[in-house]
């Protein structure tokens, strides 16, 4: 597996740039991550990833934009608004979790 | 008297009776049910568009029961797992030492804006997912004349993910037949970032799109279905002239109602063992679970014997043992009379190769050919007459990795 640098930051990741060992993440290596895809992250943007941490530590699992809405009471809408582009694959990097998997 | 209790009569349900039927002895009672007598053939929901009589799809679902087995009609409207009891729409309740859960996964148009309206309206919106669906939809690809057909899925998992790309081949090839291909412009509108979900798959399949001249649109997540137009999250908007879409694949209803599911309704599954990962009584077969496997036939298939074992060793008071390793098989129709093979499971990705021995096939993974299309038609007489009442279909259940070609590591 590669290993990224960022800054001070070094962490490991997989072939698409997402993170393998999720306690390697943290706010403020999400803010210099953030950069790169030009967004600076505020408190709200913060609270979806943390969420979504949370949710995936329990789960086992990144959660899906649908269960984002329904469990996280985030609107879709407003996230892609925060996220703009690859909303969901964004989020997922950016909060240090695998890639969002849709089943086959 | 012991009671196992199935929830719904369709693939999983029905083959989970009559293999169950076949390992308990007669102090236990088992009952599935349904809210209707109808067993769909739900592969043939792909053919009914072109050319597939919709009454072929249907029997009862009484008639693939084996002796032993007791049906109630009945809608199952709440569940309650700690309590052992199931209450149906009639008012009955019943009650189980063990539950089965093999109520399938549906088609909710009205989770995206205006999809249920538009689909209502029966003019430009249209779905396969359900029978009566596919018949109107089959009626307006024929007065079809040209223009833009978008084939679009709302989100995953949807229950046979490949079906959606398995009808954009057949339209293809339907307007080429017609002699109107050139008027009909294709795009396949996909939320994922490719054809398909796994690399090597999404490169074959996506070359394939490419060859038959169809757009591919990626990353679309839906926002709302209007008069003519498909709108993403994104900003995004398609025009079309003929919308096919697969709506957000749902848990049942009761599932819901009951808290038994996840987010969209899927029951939480131990993904090797097949019981539920809140109650030990409670096992789920088919597309109700949340595996990370395809929604499919095929899946229910190879996991009913697992399922089948580690039930039976929860009620001999054991630890269930046997592990399902997310083995799934699928027929991708391709059009020109050909059909590609998928075969992969949780590790392994549908690769190309030769299936099911090693060189010699006879099928072809991955790859379009004439006897892959009619081992797809030939299994619907495999599925009435040896899948459903249990008997031994010669294929493993676990994938084997032989005859398959895997990438170089990079």
């Amino acid at each position: 597996m590669p290993t990224n640098t960022l800054g001070k930051y070094s962490f490991e990741v997989d072939s698409e740039g997402f993170f393998t060992v999720s306690s390697e993440w943290s706010e403020d290596l999400a803010r210099e991550m953030a950069t790169l895809v030009e967004i600076e992250l505020t408190d709200e943007h913060l609270a979806a990833l943390n969420f979504m941490r949370k949710d995936a530590a329990e789960t086992g699992a990144t959660p899906t934009l649908r269960r984002m809405q329904s469990v996280g009471g985030f609107k879709i809408k407003e996230l892609y608004q925060l996220f703009p582009g690859k909303t969901l694959k964004m989020m997922a990097w950016l909060s240090g979790l695998r890639k969002p998997v849709s089943c086959v | 008297m012991a009671k196992l209790l199935i929830l719904g009569g369709g693939t999983a349900g029905t083959m989970a009776a009559n293999l169950m039927r076949a390992k308990l002895d007669s102090s236990w009672e088992i009952t599935v049910v349904d809210a209707d007598n109808a067993h769909h053939y739900q592969p043939g929901y792909l053919f009914v568009p072109f050319w597939m009589k919709p009454s072929r799809v249907v029997r009862k679902r009484t008639k693939f029961f084996n002796d032993g087995v007791t049906f109630v009609e009945d809608a199952v409207t709440r569940v309650e797992p700690e309590a052992n009891t199931v209450h149906l729409a009639s008012g009955r309740t019943l009650t189980y030492d063990y539950l089965i859960v093999a109520s399938g996964t549906r088609p909710v148009p009205s989770m995206v804006e205006g999809m249920a309206e538009e689909l209502e309206r029966g003019e430009k919106v249209f779905q396969f997912y359900t029978l009566d669906g596919a018949a109107e939809l089959h009626d307006a690809l024929e007065k079809f004349e040209g223009g833009k057909l978008l084939v679009h899925i709302s989100e995953m998992p949807i229950k046979c993910p490949v079906a959606p790309l398995e009808f954009t081949f057949l339209a293809e090839d339907y307007y080429r037949k017609r002699g109107i291909r050139h008027k009909v412009d294709i795009t396949f509108v996909t939320p994922l970032d490719g054809a398909f979900t796994k690399p090597v798959a999404t490169r074959e399949l996506g070359n394939m799109l490419e060859d038959r001249s169809i757009r591919l649109t990626t990353d679309f997540q839906v926002e709302s279905v209007g008069d003519g137009v498909l709108a993403s999250y994104d900003g995004r908007e398609l025009d079309f002239d003929l919308l096919v879409t697969i709506p957000p694949n749902m848990g049942q209803q009761f599932i819901i109602d009951s808290r038994m599911g996840d987010a969209s309704g899927f029951v939480e599954t131990d993904k090797h063992t097949l019981r539920s990962v809140r109650w030990e009584n409670v096992f789920v077969l088919g597309d109700a679970g949340n595996l990370p496997t395809s929604k499919a036939g095929a899946v229910a298939h190879f996991s009913a014997e697992i399922l089948v074992e580690n039930l039976c060793a929860a009620i001999n008071g054991k630890e269930p043992e046997a592990s399902f390793d997310g083995h799934a098989n699928c027929f991708v129709e391709s059009g020109r009379g050909q059909a590609m093979l998928l075969d992969f499971n949780y590790e392994t990705q549908p690769l190309t190769g030769t299936f099911p021995l090693p060189f010699v096939g006879p099928m072809r993974l991955l790859k379009p050919s004439r006897i892959n299309h009619m081992g797809k038609l030939a299994f619907e007489q495999i599925y009435w007459n040896m899948l459903l009442p249990g008997r031994p279909i010669p294929l493993p259940s676990a994938m084997m990795t032989a005859g398959k070609k895997f990438p170089k590591e990079d």
